[in-house]
């Protein structure tokens, strides 16, 4: 054997090990988006979009969950957004260099890692617990933070990738630093920023532990955030846990509903991200 | 570097014609006195003494790391973005001085104007890229606005390349259009200095003379003071020649004296490619 057919040869060897590692993970991937799809597809119905959580046993639908899902993730996101890009122009264009920047910073990527359920728990001490009941409001903070550090680190590193250059361009005309941010740097930056919020909403769609602390869930009808308020992740993880076969199927339907949204939400996106910096 | 043969026979006849030392009628527009500048711990500008006159081109040359993109930035305060860097000593505009802490530091941007190495369009419309920075300085009705663009388009030799798409994303335009759009931007201000920083080092031959051909035109309305890599450059388009070194202004004078009869060994060693 020559050196020529060696290095084929252990260039073939590396080939097919990472091909059988790429396919291990999209195996099991596969497997999960398929039993989603499967048993999904087939407990989808009308009836999932027009009437409410049953009791065990009779008919329904996750209306109300749907709509509280999408009232908490909404409002959550509506809260966490705002306080997200003001934070994260903070670290980009003011405190770079400051002592506060930095453990600012620090302590957004910690909050990047933590485990969810340590906010449900958080949120449960400083506001369930004070109040003394469940509520739909304890539920959109929660979601806040966690669309908070999502938001931070994308407007932050969005930021910092518009060059100096552009900064002093603007400076150079006699803008005063907030005409440089509002009207420039954050206008060169806005597809990724959005991009980072649409991302943060996908995460949180799912997000069962802080809600199950602070929502709760509830098997009728209301719109009244002071209460505890239907929503599709306990809803999946209480009907999935239980002996009903209708409410395993519902169960069921709602993963496909969460695994579709989140997936265009994806998909949106990168497309959104591809357009703007193309042009 | 050589200077080409036409560009220094067309020179020297030029500086003889003159006897070598045109008169300056000009008045002094900007004064550097005993100045200094730090960044950091680091001395970058040391005891520049320097005039720059009104309505006249002046280049500074020098090789990398002499200071004088440094030294050009200083006279719009750009500095100021970086809390390491200072001035001492002073630094006149109009007989102001413009290091003095109770300068408003935007109106003073607007009077000194700055062209940049690369070109930096902003990430809008090219009529909003002219109109941004007059917006910041005055309230313009739709139809002046539509005229005071029109007039720095042509100005800068933009206009007639541009004026179908003014709607257009200022990214779109190639590089040398870009270049000519930020000097458009930056005389919509109408300033009284324009700074140009390596206005040409990213641009291919025919925008840099489109480039050249703009400087010389513009000189009627505005100061200029440009740094630049290019020798034949400084000698083509400027008036006046500095030429500097490790952050001394080694030698300061007419253009055609500079580069003729330097005065300094230094300087000749330079220009002539000796050195640099």
């Amino acid at each position: 054997m020559n050196l020529r057919q060696k290095r084929q040869l252990l260039n073939r060897v590396a080939l097919s090990l990472a091909l059988l590692a790429m396919s291990f993970g999209l195996f099991w991937l596969f497997w999960i988006l398929w039993t989603t799809f499967d048993l999904g597809f087939a407990s989808l119905s009308l009836k999932l979009f027009t009437q409410m959580t049953p009791a065990p046993g009779s008919e329904g639908g996750l209306l109300n969950a749907i709509v509280g899902s999408l009232l908490l993730v909404g409002l959550g996101t509506l809260l966490g957004t705002p306080i997200g890009i003001f934070a994260g122009v903070y670290l980009a264009e003011y405190g770079q260099h400051t002592w506060l920047g930095h453990v600012t910073l620090f302590i957004n990527d910690i909050m990047l890692s933590a485990p969810s359920i340590i906010i449900g728990l958080f949120v449960y001490a400083i506001y369930v617990s004070q109040v003394g009941h469940f509520s739909g409001y304890s539920g959109v903070v929660a979601i806040a933070m966690l669309v908070i550090p999502v938001v931070v680190s994308a407007t932050t590193n969005m930021l910092k990738l518009v060059p100096d250059s552009l900064r002093e361009a603007v400076f150079a005309l006699g803008a005063p630093k907030w005409v440089v941010i509002s009207k420039v740097t954050l206008r060169a930056s806005v597809a990724g920023v959005l991009t980072g919020v649409l991302l943060a909403v996908a995460r949180v769609t799912g997000e069962t532990a802080p809600l199950l602390f602070t929502a709760l869930s509830n098997q009728f009808w209301t719109l009244d955030m002071n209460q505890p308020i239907a929503n599709l992740p306990v809803t999946i993880f209480k009907f999935a846990m239980s002996p009903y076969k209708d409410w395993q199927e519902l169960a069921w339907a709602g993963v496909f509903l969460i695994t579709l949204g989140v997936l265009s939400l994806n998909i949106v996106a990168r497309v959104l991200f591809r357009q703007k910096h193309r042009s | 570097m050589q200077e080409s043969p036409s560009v220094s026979f067309a020179t020297n006849a030029r500086a003889s014609e003159n006897g070598g030392t045109p008169a300056v009628e000009s008045k002094t527009q900007i004064a550097f006195k005993d100045f200094n500048f730090y960044y950091g711990k680091y001395h970058a500008l040391k005891n520049i003494n320097l005039d720059i006159y009104h309505s006249q081109v002046t280049a500074f040359i020098g090789p990398s790391g002499c200071g004088k993109s440094t030294l050009l930035r200083t006279m719009n305060r750009m500095y100021d973005l970086y809390p390491e860097q200072r001035a001492e000593g002073s630094l006149l505009l109009d007989g102001q001085d413009i290091l003095d802490k109770s300068i408003d530091i935007n109106q003073l941007r607007a009077r000194v104007g700055m062209v940049f190495q690369k070109p930096t369009p902003f990430p809008m419309a090219i009529y909003d890229n002219i109109a941004f920075g007059i917006n910041l300085q005055e309230r313009l009705s739709r139809s002046d606005m539509d005229d005071r663009v029109e007039w720095a388009l042509r100005k800068a030799a933009l206009w007639d390349e541009v004026k179908g798409i003014l709607k257009q994303s200022g990214m779109s335009l190639s590089g040398g259009q870009q270049q000519r759009l930020c000097i458009a931007r930056g005389i919509a201000v109408k300033p009284e200095v324009l700074l140009l920083d390596e206005p040409t080092s990213a641009l291919d031959p025919i925008s840099t003379m489109r480039i050249e051909e703009l400087i010389s035109e513009l000189k009627q309305d505005f100061t200029i003071v440009i740094v630049t890599h290019n020798m034949q450059q400084a000698a083509r388009i400027s008036d006046f020649t500095a030429y500097m070194y490790l952050g001394e202004m080694i030698e300061y004078g007419v253009t055609d004296q500079v580069f003729i009869k330097p005065q300094k060994k230094a300087t000749e060693d330079y220009i002539t490619g000796r050195f640099g």
